[in-house]
């Protein structure tokens, strides 16, 4: 029997399987799903961003009609704190209750809930619900929390400090200094920010009286990281009887990778009164509620020798926390942000001291990059400054000091051993496709009209694929953090995929079909992807931090070679030949070098389900389950160029140009991988333009809407012009290094290093909106007209 | 005090009594149970909601169901005909111009819209037209790409 | 959203026997406003009298050197309207800078100038071009009408029909969007009629929509962007918040008038 070779459809740009449903309108969402019976959840939240609560009276709201029920923090008796998921030495880690019951923290910290029989009697009744408050002081600034003046938030953390941590070798920072040519200083703020996925958090919990099982429908990452969490220790339920489903996530960037006191609650709920509950957020409540992303104040010193080089790095960075630990808040600006202060450069000395903070404000988390934004963003500032300073072309300055290429392992002075990397090549690709000089002489001409246009470059690296659980272990991390993949191959030859993976927009569907149907050389339409249903899925880590291709795909393929080999088994028993002479190849398991004498999968899968002709010991069935903890993390790494113009006279900037190359390792849909990267550009270009979360300093969030918060919308980003280099990772066999996050965190960097170049100025603060740098314009001209 | 409703929805006669206050979107999605109109907002910035009113974008979530008597309605359910996908459907598939879905139904009903004003739009006009909907997975360039493509194949077809 | 009462009277007269009637009652009009500022509960009538029944209320004509548009006119009509594209380019383009698409589709010119927002768009105009809001009772010129922050001098239950608008000879609207919400920032709206300048400034008024006579004393003397070069609003009674302080705002209304005049040519 001939058979033609089958395409390879790994690193084909092959169209979306889950988009029908989508662009149909039959998506399911959580708020889609419908249960009869249903109940609505509203919370009384803190109007607040500190008060003791003397009293809650709930009384006038009982009595509303279409009220089922209420609870406050004192019913809740036997949950316990939402956990911290990552854990410091010395961390102060202070309890967080699902409903605060002594003190609310910051605005939105849920006090009770209202249970009725429709969402407006539950507010009508959330209304009447009467809290005494005894107000007191708030801090929300990241730099005072710990100031002697400033009210105490937790009883654990003297001085709001919840941790203090370093990493490097101070010494040998300061000798570097002392033979530095030049050492710059700067002060480096990282605007909080909001994630704002499309769809807002929901959940929906029901309570089988009969049965005892609880099924949880909730927006989340990771179905079974939150089932861990909400179960075995907030809720005390064993994890048997708790099905969590995350169905169709509409976009998540982090925000959806954490527990919750909402979902938390509904839970506990529905076992109180025995009918679901449902609750889903408002806009509202999800700017005062969803985990922010970033807030740091840093002091950056990087010095340099006279030719450019890098000698040294020293950073004092202050990370706000918010008013709780959120589930792996700890690990933000530490793990992921400290250790990736190596950046692409050969830096021989650095040392960071980070102290992490509670304010009174909303609990700060990951968002899309998680503290590798943060640390490209200040190289990258930094090696401008160093460029500025030394007179130095600012192309020039990066090309010095880039690490040279390597294909297997560079140790960094911050603990990372970097997989692969060749980062002038991508570096030297972006010049290209920019043209450089040209963008330099347009500069120029259009200078000479009184145009200012700018070009800004960013370089950076990740650590993705996260990760080895030996080593997050040892770092603090209070989970493993391998992924699952499962195959099971049906009699006719169907394949159903189960994943611990979780697609919340990134393509999985398709692209672990890809992934099956070329291991097993059958079509993509044989194949089913499952996500996100801890009753179907081995236990799975989720998706975040750009793992989901190198670890859970690598899980996937894992469990693909077992079946491959035992059909093998099975199909050199129907052959009558030796296991070891099968190979599989084009769909088919065949005798090595007899293409003629093959037994096509289908017919070795129905073989495994009915066992009449089968090797003597062999297991019946085709169904295998892989847990992959991978080696090593992944180092995407690439560099961004921005063309930005600047409106001289109202400091409006205007994206011209935006170009990216990045190294993500081997690609399995490039469409797909081009749209992320798209995606978090237009994330990084909001960051360094329109986003940033505003608190007064009572602990008022200003930014509490889409009306005060500004999202980019189309007419905000230019054409984008993405393009890669290819460095395969040596850390997985699938060679991939990781997508999601690579362009949020190359992003606002090149785009401020962009307005810099135009208006000349050293120093702007994110977001770079007309006022601000305007501002910077005036002080410009100022200092031009002192000097 | 309920008040009767009715109106057409993709073809389909829907009559209820509701609340006054009960917005057209959820009368949409909870009563009708088209859930494919989504709520992304509660200040009408998202455009997540956007449905076809008289032929006519709109966010659901700006109206009383009460004020919609009489309303003809599309919504994304009721975009393709007898199976097959409109092309702005189709273009959103083609190039790839959603990742998470959510934004998806009120993108392509806005640009069902942009599409009849501007058949030919550039890219500018897109962008600008678009200035009602909000994206956070696509960083848009892939829209405007669907957009195109949408407004190719429409202009082939006539 | 709270409870209320819907009704849904067929004449103006009804409306305004309606409005006087019932307690804590509000017209509804396009409700691009009023529902989500009802959806956030920070307001909550008890009696909505929606107005998208009474009859006469929409339509745009030129009567003699007038433009009148009624109360109901939703912006994409005032924007796609040959007559007004014709005889009030910047009226028209004013209007398609309002909110989006959606937004334009339902929101009223009367719903804007009567809920007088100091960041929208519309009382610019209708100060800008010396409009008169005509109402169930009379006709109140533009420069009695905008008496601060969400206030006009609108009686309790008077209902704005139409709004007029004289004919200009030269006129011109530019607008600094609040990126975010894309209400007015500072939008500036400049006309000139014969003899009579007028520049009118909306979104940067710690007191709404306001003219800048100084700016209109010098264009007097000439129509032209020099007549404004070095004159500048102080920073004194603008308002200031996160997206823009007083001073930012002051000197936008000095770059964006020379910009209007630039434009009205």
């Amino acid at each position: 029997m001939a058979t033609a070779t089958i395409e390879r459809l790994i690193g084909k740009s092959i169209k979306r399987r889950e988009d029908p449903r989508f662009i149909t309108g039959r998506g399911t969402y959580v708020d889609d799903v419908k249960l009869p019976g249903t109940t609505h959840a509203v919370f009384v939240r803190s109007p607040h961003a500190h008060a003791r609560i003397k009293k809650i009276d709930t009384t006038a709201a009982a009595k509303h009609p279409g009220v089922v029920a209420i609870f406050t923090g004192k019913d809740m008796t036997g949950v316990n704190s939402l956990p911290c998921g990552w854990l410091l030495p010395d961390l102060k880690v202070p309890p967080h209750m699902p409903l605060a019951s002594d003190a609310a923290r910051y605005v939105g910290d849920p006090v009770a809930v209202v249970i009725a029989e429709t969402e407006d009697a539950a507010l009508d009744a959330a209304d009447k619900v009467k809290v005494t408050w005894d107000v007191l002081p708030a801090v929300s600034a990241t730099d005072k929390a710990d100031a002697r003046t400033s009210a105490q938030i937790h009883e654990v953390a003297p001085s709001n400090v919840a941790f203090k941590w370093q990493i490097g070798d101070a010494g040998a920072v300061d000798t570097a200094f002392r033979n530095a040519a030049r050492v710059v200083k700067k002060k480096i703020v990282n605007q909080r920010l909001v994630a704002n996925p499309m769809e807002p958090r929901a959940c929906l919990a029901r309570y089988d009286a009969a049965t005892g099982d609880l099924t949880l429908w909730v927006t989340s990452q990771n179905p079974h990281v939150h089932r861990l969490l909400m179960a075995a220790f907030v809720l005390g339920i064993p994890e048997q009887k708790v099905r969590v489903i995350a169905p169709d996530v509409g976009g998540a960037f982090g925000s959806k990778i954490f527990l919750y006191n909402e979902e938390t609650i509904c839970s506990w709920a529905t076992r109180q009164i025995k009918r679901p509950v449902r609750w889903t957020s408002t806009r509202r409540e999800a700017f005062q509620t969803d985990a922010h992303g970033r807030d740091h104040v840093t002091e950056a010193e990087m010095g340099f020798a006279a030719d450019g080089k890098i000698v040294g790095l020293r950073v004092k960075t202050i990370a706000n926390m918010g008013a709780y630990l959120s589930t792996f808040a700890p690990a933000v600006p530490t793990y992921l942000y400290a250790t990736l202060l190596n950046g692409v450069y050969t830096i021989p000395a650095i040392h960071a001291h980070v102290t992490g903070v509670f304010t009174n404000t909303t609990p700060v988390d990951a968002y899309r990059g998680a503290g590798r934004p943060e640390a490209a963003y200040l190289l990258e500032r930094m090696i401008e400054a160093g460029a500025a300073a030394l007179k130095m072309d600012t192309v020039e300055i990066r090309r010095k000091n880039f690490i040279p290429k390597f294909d297997n392992g560079f140790q960094t002075q911050v603990a990372l051993n970097y997989d692969s990397g060749n980062y002038a090549a991508a570096f030297d690709k972006l010049l290209r496709m920019l043209d450089y000089r040209k963008a330099r002489s347009d500069q120029e001409a259009a200078r000479k009209q009184g145009r200012f246009l700018g070009i800004g470059f960013s370089t950076y690296i990740e650590a993705c694929s996260i990760a080895p659980s030996k080593v997050v272990g040892s770092l603090g991390a209070q989970a493993g953090l391998y992924e699952s993949g499962k195959v099971r191959v049906h009699p006719t030859g169907g394949v159903t995929v189960y994943t611990g993976s979780h697609s919340h927009g990134q393509g999985h569907e398709t692209t672990f079909s890809q992934l099956v149907a070329d291991e097993l050389g059958i079509p993509m339409e044989q194949i089913e992807i499952v996500h996100g249903d801890t009753g179907a899925i081995p236990f799975g880590m989720g998706t975040y931090g750009s793992r989901s291709a190198s670890v859970g795909g690598t899980a996937l393929l894992m469990s693909l070679n077992k079946i491959k080999e035992k059909g093998k088994k099975i199909a050199a028993h129907l052959l009558e030949a030796s296991p070891g002479d099968i190979e599989y190849a084009n769909g088919q398991f065949q005798v090595k070098g007899f293409p003629g004498k093959a037994v096509p999968f289908g017919q070795v899968a129905l073989t495994a389900y009915v066992p009449h002709k089968y090797p003597e010991g062999l297991e019946p069935g085709l169904e295998e389950t892989s847990f992959y903890d991978p080696s090593n993390f992944c180092f995407p790494f690439g560099a961004h160029a921005c063309v930005v113009e600047v409106d001289r006279d109202t400091g409006q900037v205007k994206v011209l140009r935006y170009l990216a190359v990045d190294d993500v390792g081997n690609v399995m849909n490039p469409m797909i991988v081009d749209g992320m990267v798209h995606g978090g550009i237009a994330q990084g270009v909001g960051q360094a333009l329109l986003e940033g979360a505003v608190y007064d300093k009572d602990g008022q969030l200003v930014t509490g809407s889409l009306m005060d918060y500004c999202m980019p919308r189309a007419d905000n980003l230019p054409v984008l012009k993405v393009d890669m280099t290819k460095t395969a990772s040596p850390s997985n066999p699938l060679g991939i290094k990781g997508c999601g996050e690579a362009g949020a965190i190359a992003a606002p960097v090149a785009v401020i290093n962009a307005i810099t170049d135009a208006i000349g100025s050293e120093d702007l603060a994110m977001p770079a909106t007309a006022q601000t740098v305007w501002q910077a314009l005036q002080k410009a001209n100022n200092r031009r007209e002192a000097a | 005090m309920k008040l009767p409703v009715k109106m057409t929805i993709n073809g389909q006669m829907y009559s209820h009594e509701v609340e006054p206050r009960l917005l057209l979107v959820h009368y949409i999605r909870e009563t009708v149970g088209l859930t494919g109109t989504h709520v992304g907002c509660d200040t009408s910035q998202c455009g997540a909601c956007t449905i076809l009113m008289g032929g006519q974008a709109v966010k659901a979530c700006n109206f009383f169901a009460v004020q919609c008597d009489g309303a003809k309605i599309t919504t994304i359910e009721g975009l393709a005909k007898n199976g097959e996908l409109h092309p702005i459907q189709q273009g959103f598939w083609e190039k790839h111009g959603l990742q998470c879905g959510f934004c998806t139904p009120g993108m392509i009903l806005a640009a069902h819209q942009m599409l009849e004003r501007y058949p030919k739009p550039s890219e500018e006009q897109i962008r600008h037209q678009l200035e009602g909907n909000l994206c956070r997975c696509t960083g848009y360039h892939n829209i405007v790409k669907a957009i195109q493509w949408a407004a190719e194949q429409m202009a082939g077809k006539k | 959203m709270y409870a209320f009462t819907q009704h849904r009277p067929a004449t103006v007269r009804q409306a305004a026997s309606l409005l006087a009637k019932q307690e804590e009652a509000k017209l509804l009009a396009g409700g691009h406003t009023l529902i989500p500022t009802m959806k956030l509960r920070l307001a909550g009538p008890k009696h909505l009298i929606d107005l998208s029944k009474v009859e006469g209320l929409t339509g745009i004509e030129m009567r003699g050197r007038s433009l009148i548009v009624g109360a109901m006119t939703p912006h994409v009509e005032v924007q796609t309207s040959p007559v007004v594209k014709e005889n009030f380019p910047a009226l028209a383009e004013l209007a398609g800078k309002i909110g989006d698409p959606a937004v334009r589709h339902r929101g009223t010119i009367g719903g804007s100038i009567a809920n007088n927002d100091p960041n929208a768009d519309y009382p610019a105009a209708a100060l800008g071009l010396g409009a008169t809001i005509i109402t169930n009772k009379r006709r109140i010129p533009a420069d009695e009408f905008f008496k601060g922050l969400f206030e006009t001098a609108l009686e309790p239950d008077e209902i704005i029909t139409k709004v007029q608008f004289p004919k200009v000879n030269k006129a011109a609207y530019v607008k600094f969007p609040n990126p975010a919400s894309r209400y007015a920032l500072v939008g500036v709206f400049v006309s000139k009629r014969g003899s009579e300048i007028r520049v009118a400034v909306t979104g940067a008024g710690a007191n709404g929509v306001f003219r800048v006579s100084a700016f209109e004393q010098a264009l007097k003397k000439r129509f032209g962007v020099k007549s404004l070069e070095g004159l500048s609003v102080p920073a004194d009674g603008m308002a200031s918040d996160i997206h823009g302080s007083a001073e930012y705002r002051a000197h936008l209304i000095g770059v964006l008038a020379r910009r209007a005049v630039a434009a009205a040519g």
